[in-house]
């Protein structure tokens, strides 16, 4: 398979981030032929793109848009969201840095489709360079009348504003991101009512991930053929796949949906020397983790799904046989338990809990109960939580025994860590 | 969970006022929701910026300005962990600790920072130069193992990096960000910034680091690209100038 670079396509101009090198190389020529459109011919034409989320469930998007009423006389809005925190997921947050005007581009023509009349950015606060660059492209897009009033003299006018948060995976969910974006702690809300109808300010508002919508622009410009001539049947289109971990060339590779992880780790020279893959996470901590058997699995929507875990954010965290699966367990649960928002019992009693037991195994002082104990904790956090983060906390545990249950026995019968944590760090044999 | 230790007492004396200006730069955010509470989150980005954390001073002004409680301001500004609830150092130093940059090399980074600098998760040095905390993770992972200093990326450090890192910054004299402006900023006026007011940096430092680039370089070696749109351009590619005046 062949990688189809669009978002990337010219990361390696120097000046790829500014409005000048944004229109060098094609920037804003869709946002011209998609208002010569009508709203609804533009959210026809993403719906039979086939276009899927990118922020990790892959709901179509042109529907998602075909959701919000039209002629109900109320303001409607678009929300981005750039929080991007998911455990392994760093798409994003390097497309912002290089071509942030793809996301300004697609916010433009996504507004216009849905008829919102203000559309919010909502980025993780932590990323101060990002925010920069996303600020100054706001300005420069104003500047050149891409924004504002009178958007390239059509008469549509749009504001935007980038928000930046403040430090909360939860507000990643799109509900709880609706209520910090009001000014409240993060929490998710009840749906239905959905944010189609009962958004932000309880207004219809659609909510979509950076890639989904800086997606956009290609789309409107190359139409659903060219879009559909990459990926599969189901899921369309090209896609940045993240490589982290034990590989020899991390980074972003931008492919059609559909490649296997085999064919990335081609592309980024293997496993690094002398090692070997044990186990990966095909689209952040919240999917189940994979193991060398999976290497030809299509990483795509369905393909995923039918071996057992999810396609998720596509950020593949590649582990080597030095990494510790009670440790990476144990560490990710930590992660869930610090961010669960407290709202519902399972989720926020379940991960302490969990964290308890798993700090018990790790140090070589668990039981084959304590391992029944959490399976069980797992089944009642799973479909029983308010939100999808109470599911994601569960998935780590689940798939990391279910791969691995005599390494966690081992540390039992060993009495703690059989592993060497120096020899799985990337300066393993270099002076500290 | 993390067990604050007792610290070294902070000299509030030496913390500047919230003035008139700071009043005034809240109603310019408040300006810009439709629904004033809306602004909450930038106004206490907004406060520290002044004060480095979210002072009692720094409650009373939002729930001033946006006719809430201090209650409902202190409620929110505990939920979220960027908000402070003591002054952080002029470098605030954030490593990631999450998993995968962990497993490669976060842990030791941490706890050798720790050991370096003597003071634990969510401490400041007596000097107020440096605070330290261990941080989830950052969007980085292709650039792991991740250091942040002010919110800003030191991608691929080492226990030893990392050290100098901290030592150049308590002398004053930071290296700049690996994928950032030129000059490391403070922590204030990194926290200006996330308030919504731009400090004129965004177009230095590169535009992609080189993880970033991992794909694309690829593919151009490999001669590939996306398939050309229907008039025949590829993706990507420089196109004419068009004519663009208004
Ligand atoms: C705990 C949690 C965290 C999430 N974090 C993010 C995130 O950081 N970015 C994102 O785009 N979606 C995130 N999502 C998914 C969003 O709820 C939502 O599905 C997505 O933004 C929709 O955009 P899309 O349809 O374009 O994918 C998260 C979901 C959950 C349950
Ligand atoms: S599942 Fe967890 S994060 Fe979601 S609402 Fe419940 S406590 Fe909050
Ligand atoms: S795990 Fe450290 S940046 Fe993602």
């Amino acid at each position: 398979m062949t990688l189809t670079p669009v978002l990337s396509a010219f990361w390696d101009d120097p000046q790829s981030f500014t409005l000048e090198g944004y229109s060098r190389h094609g920037g804003y020529q869709a946002l011209t032929k998609a208002l010569a459109m009508s709203p609804d011919d533009v959210i026809a034409l993403v719906k039979e793109s086939g276009l899927r989320g990118r922020g990790g469930a892959g709901f179509p998007t042109g529907m998602k848009w075909g959701f919000i009423p039209q002629g109900d006389g109320k303001p409607h809005y678009l929300v981005v969201n750039a929080d991007e925190s998911e455990p392994g997921t760093c798409k994003d947050m390097p497309l912002l840095m290089a071509n942030p005007h793809a996301l300004i581009e697609g916010v433009a023509i996504a507004s216009y489709a849905i008829r919102a009349t203000h559309a919010f950015i909502y980025i993780r606060g932590e990323v101060t360079h990002i925010v920069r660059r996303l600020q100054q492209a706001v300005i420069d897009a104003y500047a050149a009348g891409h924004l504002g009033a009178d958007v390239d003299g059509s008469g549509y006018a749009l504001e935007v504003v980038v928000h930046a948060g403040a430090g909360a995976y939860i507000c990643g969910e799109e509900t709880a991101l609706l209520d910090s974006l009001e000014g409240y702690r993060g929490q998710p809300r009840l749906r239905p009512p959905f944010p189609a109808t009962h958004g932000l300010y309880g207004l219809p508002t659609v909510i979509n991930n950076v890639e989904s919508i800086a997606s956009v622009p290609a789309i409107v410009l190359g139409g659903p053929e060219w879009f559909g001539s990459m990926g599969t049947e189901k899921s369309k289109g090209f896609t940045l796949y993240s490589l982290s971990g034990h590989v020899k060339r991390p980074g972003q590779y931008e492919a059609p949906l559909g490649i296997t992880l085999r064919e990335l780790l081609d592309l980024a020279g293997g496993m690094r020397e002398g090692h070997e893959l044990k186990f990966w996470t095909p689209g952040g901590s919240s999917t189940p983790i994979l193991t060398a058997e999976h290497l030809d699995v299509p990483l795509d929507y369905e393909s995923v799904s039918a071996a057992g875990s999810m396609l998720g954010t596509k950020a593949l965290q590649c582990f080597d046989e030095t990494t510790c699966i009670v440790r990476a367990v144990l560490r990710w649960t930590e992660f869930y338990a610090h961010e669960s928002c407290g709202k519902c019992t399972p989720c926020r009693e379940g991960t302490f809990w969990m964290v308890q037991i798993l700090q018990r195994l790790e140090a070589g002082n668990g039981t084959e109960e304590d391992i029944a104990t959490l399976l069980d904790t797992c089944d009642n956090i799973f479909g029983r939580s308010f939100c999808a983060l109470g599911d994601g906390a569960t998935s780590p545990i689940v798939s990391g025994i279910q791969y691995f249950r005599d390494e966690f026995v081992a540390h039992m019968t060993g009495g703690g860590c059989p592993f060497d944590p120096v020899a799985a760090t990337v300066f393993a044999g270099a002076p500290a | 969970m993390d067990l604050e230790m007792p610290q070294a007492p902070v000299d509030y004396s030496t913390i500047p006022p919230l003035t008139e200006q700071t009043r005034l730069e809240a109603r310019e955010i408040i300006a810009r929701y439709p629904k004033a509470r809306s602004a909450l989150l930038p106004m206490l980005h907004l406060v520290q910026s002044v004060q480095g954390y979210v002072s009692p001073d720094g409650i009373r002004l939002c729930s001033e300005e946006l006719g809430l409680t201090k209650a409902e301001v202190g409620a929110v500004a505990t939920f979220y962990t960027m908000y402070r609830r003591r002054p952080a150092g002029t470098y605030h130093v954030g490593v990631c600790t999450n998993t995968l940059c962990a497993v490669l090399g976060g842990d030791a980074i941490f706890s050798s920072l720790k050991d370096h600098l003597g003071i634990g998760h969510n401490e400041t040095t007596a000097d107020g130069t440096v605070s330290l905390e261990h941080l989830e993770c950052n969007a980085a992972c292709d650039f792991a193992p991740v250091v942040m200093v002010n919110w800003e990326f030191y991608d691929n450090q080492t226990p030893s990096s990392a050290r100098d890192l901290v030592d150049a910054a308590r002398a004053g004299n930071p290296p700049a960000p690996t994928r950032g402006p030129s000059r490391l900023c403070t922590f204030k006026q990194a926290e200006r910034v996330l308030a919504g007011f731009p400090d004129g940096l965004a177009n230095e430092g590169p535009a992609a680091g080189p993880a970033s680039l991992a794909g694309l370089e690829l593919a151009r070696e490999r001669g590939e690209t996306a398939p050309p749109f229907p008039d025949g351009t590829v993706p990507g590619a420089v196109v004419q100038q068009q004519k663009d005046e208004a």
